[in-house]
């Protein structure tokens, strides 16, 4: 089959901005409107998976953490799924878990969070597993087209190692841009993934 | 099964001439918040052509009603438009069941924020927000106050023009857009900062709505008109290089 040309232009992207939250995230602009509002929490209690939070910061050229950035992670769910009619893998969907959460900085401390669960492996191009991942898209003021990246996990040495995205990467350095460390606190798996648009660090953005 | 495949297809490349770069110096707060490396260019796998699907169900029947959805003991106070459009990919296809989200200023120019310190006054019965699901034709519509300029801090005297800014969610990850409709007429679209980081023209021009008369309501509203197109997708079947896909 030949490719159809596309005959229209995609509309070009605008900063979302310092208000932001006002259309994303209202409650955390400060006011209330909707009555069911998008949210940081992935998981309902019938949820299947080992339940995580991830939480760390975004930052700038400077080091200094953004505190305006709203950040959105669509996953797949534990058996490596994603909720999706696209996805035909023959693995089971979890009808308690969509696979996306939106999430806003801290407006003092420039910390998000989510909680969810450990995704599964998914199937990559050319029947290459891809090690979990989770799939981050980031916008705020001063950024002029979205970010798109990707969290993997520390504790997943062996399947990251084969992964036929972090293996793009070639600078074998910048890998470990993308790897959120395991921690345990009081009881809880925190991964910690801190993610640093420009310096010596900066995080490993793709074109998607 | 073929037609789904193919409805799911990856995405095309996207064409980056019509994009703003990030590094966009006129625009100050976009120089710490660039990278400096590369994107590293993806193949899709599926984690980038599926995405998170939305129902109507979480929604309320207010939502796209900015003109009402935050009314305390009256109406906003500006002038009352209608903004209708169609979600559409590159191949000209509606994108259905797309979220869209919008987010303004109120007539004077102020946000319902915490962060927003301008003098101009709230709007005691307009929140600022609004936010509905496009249709089978990729068709979507809401009811809002038409937003009012403000200044912001760039160079010393900058003045945004109005806009309502857009949050798009369509079929795939790999197309979640962000972005700002302009009002046909407005003098201070050409100076802006934030507009000017696009350099083509075109693309500029796309991001301006067009008053549309034929929508006018007698004796309520204006009507602007803007389309938004998201990333189209490929024909070519994807399973095939899934290992294990049901067919």
């Amino acid at each position: 089959m030949i490719d159809p040309a596309p005959t229209l232009k995609e509309t070009a992207s605008q900063t979302a901005g310092p208000y932001v939250h006002i259309g994303l995230a209202p409650k955390q602009a400060g006011f209330e409107i909707f009555e069911k509002n998008f949210s940081n929490v992935l998981v309902g209690p019938r949820t299947k998976g080992e339940r995580i939070r991830i939480e760390g910061r975004v930052i700038d050229g400077s080091g200094t953490p953004l505190r305006d950035v709203l950040l959105e992670i669509w996953q797949a769910n534990a058996a490596g799924r994603y909720n999706h009619p696209a996805d035909r893998q023959a693995k089971p969907i979890d009808p308690t878990f969509r696979g996306w959460g939106r999430a806003c900085s801290d407006f003092e401390t420039g910390v998000y969070a989510f909680d969810t669960i450990k995704p599964g492996s998914v199937m990559g191009r050319r029947g290459r597993p891809m090690a979990p991942h989770i799939n981050f898209w980031l916008v705020a003021r001063g950024i002029n087209l979205g970010l798109a990246t990707r969290m993997y996990f520390s504790d997943e040495t062996a399947a990251n190692a084969k992964d036929p995205v972090l293996n793009l990467i070639e600078w074998e350095v910048r890998r470990k841009t993308l790897i959120a460390q395991r921690e345990e606190r009081r009881g809880k798996i925190v991964y910690r993934f801190d993610i640093r648009i420009q310096g010596p660090d900066e995080t490993v953005f793709f074109d998607v | 099964m073929k037609q789904a495949a193919s409805e799911y297809g990856e995405f095309y490349q996207r064409d980056t001439s019509v994009q703003p770069p990030a590094y966009t110096p006129g625009y100050k707060t976009s120089v710490l918040r660039s990278p400096r490396n590369a994107l590293i260019s993806l193949q899709n796998s599926l984690s980038e052509i599926t995405g998170p699907v939305f129902s109507k169900s979480e929604l309320g029947p207010l939502d796209n009603d900015l003109i009402m959805n935050y009314a305390k003991d009256g109406l906003p106070i500006g002038e009352r438009i209608i903004v209708h459009g169609y979600v559409l990919d590159e191949n000209a296809r509606p994108v259905r069941n797309a979220l869209v989200e919008v987010w303004q200023a109120n007539a004077g120019g102020r946000y319902r924020h915490k962060k927003d310190q301008y003098i101009a006054p709230i709007d005691p019965n307009f929140g600022g927000c609004g936010r509905m699901l496009t249709d089978a034709n990729g068709y979507y519509v809401y009811r809002t106050i038409k937003p009012g300029p403000y200044p912001w801090r760039n160079r010393v005297n900058e003045w945004r023009p109005a806009h309502i800014h857009y949050s798009i969610s369509g079929t795939g990850f790999a197309q979640r857009l962000v972005t700002q409709m302009y009002f046909e007429g407005d003098p201070l679209i050409a100076s802006c900062p934030i507009v000017r980081t696009i350099s083509d023209e075109e693309a500029i021009r796309r991001l301006v709505a067009p008053l549309d008369r034929n929508a006018f309501v007698q004796f309520d509203s204006r009507a602007y008109r803007f389309d938004v197109v998201l990333r189209g997708r490929r024909a070519t079947p994807f399973e095939d290089y899934i290992q294990g896909a049901k067919q």
